[in-house]
């Protein structure tokens, strides 16, 4: 299986997968064009005008194809397995070292300075993580379930991205979650990705609703998966549901019961007190007293000790989990209010604030945000054309190079144009993952799924960013976004794995 | 398709893609709001600055009007070579000038891109006129009208105040409201009442494209909004008075008061030297001038300068001792030139003794008032003097001085009364006593009262116990004035001791020559004008001359103060000059007789006795 004499077996023009390389050509080419649309109009200049930034793009562009055919042609594949770690423990003191070495660039240190050229360790740090991810896992007897391999995964891939966050950038290190994808793959329990979404998901309704809207979708879905798993379906449905929605109506019930008490002069007269029961000169009826959000935790634990009981007399590992799972869940929405306004730091907060809709914020920190939503807005269905763009050619979208170079494409090349650039990437990640399946070595598959989940967390977080889906995190757009590092990095990243694939295909 | 894991996270990102596409649609095709959002990015609007309210007079005529001038703007990124030479001729500019703003513009071109900015403000019309002809011949150049500043009476300077260009500072305090280059009141009427002036700006929208051309009226200039002219104001001002009452004022220091006792509208209110409203127009070019002026024109001496007020004060604590019950009309004291207590002593003048109330006042003796704050203080009545003092300064407050009367007019200063803990500080408790404040008895010592103030007293002494709060801006069509304006202030001595000191009044003026009245000089036949003399002592040099007086005595129409810095006596130049505002107010005219007294105040200058400080 190995080849042991040079290049021998099938030619380059075979083994290479061309559309995989078309595909990133084309996107490097689009990211060319729209970075020059979005500086043309404050400097009219050429678009190979080195001062201007869409010239020093075309150098990047340039380097970067010659990074390409060094890996493609001069390196051998082989060498990767056997350099991941040296090259991991390298970009992890490179890492460290930005923190304290690094010039500090909006607030965070993660750049070297060598001259004019700037470098950003974190680029590469997603290829030795991935690199040492494929060795480790790619193993004999490696398994994942096992607790110590397990482990040893969580800390490959934790260690850079807790670096990363010591240096303030967050963005970058949000892209390490989506590892999970290529773990879940390999085998990592599906549970585990939906706990996490759920985590997030109450997170977000605590924040948005309340706490109590949040406990009562916990209770609903782990209610679900325990019936669910126990064959209990339609005790679900004939007890659970009815439940839930006397629950979900609940606040408002009780709400009209105390109007009623009131009667109407009463009601008129608390709301001209601003709900002041005393200036109304009313005495608060008892059922005020009646917390909605205590009672559906009183009847939860009142339920809790039955089905604990049932769990055990069946043997049921998974109704204590869930169990665990759902109280764990409701300890999280107690404590989301702490962690949102005590953990994280202010500009985060402000911008999940913005998302969320929780507080309407344009021309603050929802500036970037809004400009950048009316600039793809007003693209319409075919956009405004190239370089005719007013929104982005203004500087009314900040960092419209880099971060916000979406807001170009949406403007310009509207709605079919967007859709065109995501389905591009779409394709070439699905080509990825169907290219790491079809390789015979766990070591191009784990590889090439590293690949994959690298440039959907980008593609996912930079344009839901862009469309307020997400908050404003700034990581950029792979190889469309303006920069050096970032291009370069994406290149090599994709280019060993292609490397490693054409390895794979010389010999059928 | 099997859905195993592989399947599973492929069907994933798709459902995330589609996500993203969704989005997309929803905000790309669906939604309105960001096409719209869009348009308002890409508009440029043209400001159409309002016109300023009109400033009237109590009688409808103009105070401050206005009249157009040109800013000229220059958009750099259009400009081409042009013949400077020209251009500064047409415009009348000096070449280095042009030259200096043009290399400013270059350096700064980045931050202009491709905006416009003002490069001369406020070119008279004749001079636009002369350089639009030519325009042609400069592109990059045009002119944007706005309106400012005009004065048909040459009244009231300092209290029209002047409007000038907002600075950082301004926009700081007031960050919604204005933007740069807009101009807003800053000093008197223009700044108390900014909120009426102002108007609203307008704008016409046009669209520009990527290249920042402007391409034709956005919807035809449907959505674009009319400037909104500000309101226009009546004051309470009579503008011929105020004119007058400045060339009396010519070439003095001091202040000239006059209130209508029956509303407490102020009639006139000259502070001098001030500001001529020539400069008010265009006060960036004269702000120099007024700034070195060692007679200080900015300084609105009515309503700030805390003065002695002198022998008028004697007229509150007549009526304190009044009502206090240590005094009647009829108590008689004997002055023998002269108040003496201990070793020392208080001088007076040579008058007839002993004397009553009326005559006291109307011959201002200093002794008769020494007894009187002597018994107010020494009054039995209270257990100390500290008691007895703060009664009396409770009763000065309740006419209004030692405080800020509350006037429509923007910095207006309070003055100052002292009360015993003043002289507890000074003296320590229980160091001081009668005669030690003797001199608050006549209007000396530490008492701090503004012009405003004098004339107020003399408002309230007209209405025989109470005043309106002195103001400037009369109710309008647009502008409905604070009714606290139209709310009677009762002094706390009650109105049935008033008509016993308006006695005096009346004598101190219409007894004639000879007769010991201090004030004859301002007897005008057939007004009935009251007055009351002061002479304020001033260590610095000449005393200060003061009067004040209303008419006519039954139904008073005007009531007037004056005080000439350095004037000497009260009835060498305030009662003067206070009697013949007064007589132009009621009469319209100045009677033959007093023509040559008129002269002599007109022509008067007492600017040599005042000490400045050079600046």
């Amino acid at each position: 299986m190995r080849d042991t004499g040079g290049h021998k077996g099938r030619g380059l023009a075979k083994t290479i997968d061309w559309k995989l390389v078309i595909c990133y050509l084309l996107l490097v080419l689009i990211g060319w064009a729209n970075i020059y649309a979005s500086v043309h109009s404050s400097e009219p200049a050429s678009i190979f005008d080195f001062s201007t930034r869409s010239g020093k793009q075309f150098v990047w562009i340039i380097t970067a194809l010659v990074i390409a055919s060094i890996i493609l042609f001069a390196l051998s594949p082989r060498i990767y397995e056997g350099l991941s770690v040296p090259i991991y423990i390298f970009v992890v003191a490179l890492l460290i070292a930005v923190i304290f070495l690094g010039i500090e660039v909006k607030g965070s240190r993660s750049w070297f300075a060598f001259g004019p050229v700037r470098f950003q360790p974190a680029e590469i740090s997603k290829i030795s993580t991935s690199l040492l991810l494929a060795t480790v896992m790619s193993q004999q007897g490696y398994r994942i379930g096992r607790t110590k391999d397990f482990i040893i995964t969580a800390l490959i891939i934790l260690l850079p991205m807790m670096i990363i966050v010591l240096q303030s950038e967050t963005g970058s290190a949000l892209v390490y979650v989506g590892f999970i994808f290529m773990l879940y793959r390999e085998g990592l329990s599906g549970w585990l990705i939906f706990l996490i979404g759920m985590a997030i998901l109450s997170f977000i309704l605590t924040l948005t609703a309340s706490p109590y809207v949040a406990i009562l979708v916990i209770i609903g879905v782990a209610s679900l998966c325990i019936c669910l798993y126990s064959g209990r379906f339609k005790w679900w449905l004939m007890i659970g549901i009815p439940l839930i929605v006397l629950f979900a109506f609940l606040p408002s019930l009780l709400e009209l019961w105390s109007a009623n008490l009131l009667g109407e002069e009463g009601v008129a007269a608390l709301a001209a007190a601003e709900g002041n029961y005393e200036t109304a000169g009313l005495t608060e009826p008892i059922v005020n007293r009646i917390k909605p959000l205590y009672v559906l935790l009183g009847t939860t634990a009142l339920a809790l000790p039955f089905i604990i009981f049932s769990a055990y007399r069946e043997r049921n590992m998974f109704s204590h989990l869930g169990l665990i799972s759902m109280i764990a869940g409701i300890a999280l929405v107690f404590s989301a209010n702490f962690i949102f306004n005590d953990v994280l730091q202010d500009h985060q907060r402000k911008r999940i604030e913005v998302l969320l809709g929780m507080k309407e914020d344009p021309s603050g920190v929802g500036y970037n945000v809004n400009q950048s939503m009316i600039a793809i807005g007003s693209g319409g269905l075919f956009g405004k054309g190239y370089l005719n763009g007013t929104q982005t050619t203004y500087g009314f979208v900040p960092e419209q190079s880099t971060d916000f170079i979406f807001c170009t494409i949406g403007e310009e090349w509207g709605f079919a144009g967007s859709t065109f650039v995501i389905l591009l990437y779409v394709f070439l990640i699905c080509r990825i993952i169907r290219n790491a399946e079809r390789s015979r070595e766990a070591f191009t598959r784990i590889y090439g799924y590293c690949v994959a989940c690298c440039i959907f967390m980008h593609l996912f977080i930079n344009i839901g960013m862009t469309i307020g889906l997400m908050p404003v995190i700034g990581i950029p757009l792979p190889l469309v976004s303006y920069g050096g590092s970032s291009l370069w990095g994406f290149t090599a990243l994709l280019f060993i794995f292609i490397a490693l694939d054409r390895n794979e295909k010389k010999y059928f | 398709m099997k859905l195993n894991r592989e399947n599973r996270l492929i069907i994933g990102l798709c459902t995330a893609a589609a996500i993203l596409i969704a989005k997309l649609f929803s905000i790309q095709i669906l939604e309105d709001k960001y096409k719209l959002d869009a348009e308002n990015n890409s508009m440029v609007y043209s400001t159409i600055y309002p016109t300023r309210g009109i400033i009237h007079d109590r009688n409808g005529n103009i105070l401050v009007g206005n009249k157009v001038a040109y800013d000229l703007l220059v958009t750099p990124k259009e400009v081409t070579e042009f013949d400077t030479l020209s251009f500064c001729q047409v415009l009348d500019v000096d070449l280095d000038l042009v030259r200096g703003k043009m290399k400013e513009y270059a350096k700064n071109r980045r931050r202009i891109g491709y905006q416009s900015v003002v490069m001369f403000k406020q070119l008279p019309p004749e001079t636009y006129m002369r350089f639009a002809e030519v325009a042609y011949k400069f592109p990059g150049f045009r002119g944007q009208a706005r309106s400012i500043r005009e004065y048909p009476f040459n009244a009231g300077g300092n209290l029209l105040g002047y409007v000038s260009e907002v600075d950082a500072t301004f926009l700081a305090k007031h960050p919604d409201e204005y933007k740069s280059g807009d101009y807003a009141g800053k000093t008197g009427i223009e700044a108390a009442r900014e909120k009426e002036l102002k108007g609203e700006k307008g704008y016409n929208i046009w669209l520009r494209n990527s290249r920042n051309q402007v391409e034709s009226r956005y919807r035809d200039g449907e959505l674009d909004k009319e400037a909104v002219p500000g309101n226009d104001i009546t004051t309470t001002i009579d503008a011929e008075l105020q004119h007058y009452g400045q060339m009396l004022m010519a070439n003095k220091v001091g202040s000239l008061v006059a209130i209508e006792p029956s509303t407490g509208e102020i009639l006139t209110m000259v502070s001098s030297p001030g500001i001529d409203v020539e400069m008010l127009a265009d006060i960036g070019q004269h702000y120099k001038e007024i700034a070195s002026n060692p007679y200080n024109p900015m300084f609105n001496r009515a309503v700030q300068a805390p003065y002695p007020p002198g022998s008028v004060f004697k007229l509150v604590n007549g009526l304190i001792g009044l009502q206090e019950g240590v005094l009647t009309p009829n108590t008689m004291y004997s002055c023998n030139m002269g108040y003496h207590f201990g070793k020392s002593k208080l001088g007076c003048h040579a008058h007839k003794s002993p004397i009553n109330l009326e005559e006291s006042i109307m011959m201002s003796c200093n002794a008769y008032y020494c007894y009187v704050l002597r018994d107010l203080l020494e009054n039995p009545k209270y257990s100390e003097i500290d008691e007895a003092f703060d009664k009396w300064r409770e009763y000065v407050m309740s006419f209004g001085f030692g405080k800020k009367l509350g006037s429509d007019f923007p910095s207006e200063l309070g003055g100052f009364v002292p009360d015993s803990k003043y002289y507890n500080r000074y003296y320590r408790k229980g160091g001081w006593k009668a005669t030690t404040v003797i001199s608050l008895s006549i209007g000396q010592g530490e008492l701090g009262c503004t012009p405003i103030h004098l004339a107020n007293l003399c408002a309230t002494i007209a209405n025989r116990g109470f005043y309106y709060t002195p103001h400037i801006i009369k109710d309008s069509e647009h502008v409905e004035i604070d009714p606290k304006y139209k709310e009677r202030h009762y002094t706390m001595v009650d109105t049935t001791h008033f008509p016993k000191v308006v006695g005096g009044m009346y004598r101190a003026v219409n007894s004639g020559f000879g007769s010991g009245g201090t004030a004859s000089i301002a007897a005008v036949e057939g007004l009935d004008i009251c007055g009351k003399t002061g002479t304020a002592q001033n260590p610095h040099g000449h005393d200060h001359s003061v009067f004040i007086c209303f008419a006519p005595k039954d139904d008073p129409k005007i009531a007037v103060a004056a005080y000439v810095e350095n004037g000497g006596f009260g009835a060498t130049w305030a009662a003067p000059i206070a009697s013949l505002l007064t007589e132009k107010y009621l009469t319209g005219e100045i009677s033959e007789s007093r023509k040559p007294l008129e002269e002599r105040m007109l022509q008067g200058n007492l600017l040599d006795r005042v000490k400045v400080k050079k600046k």
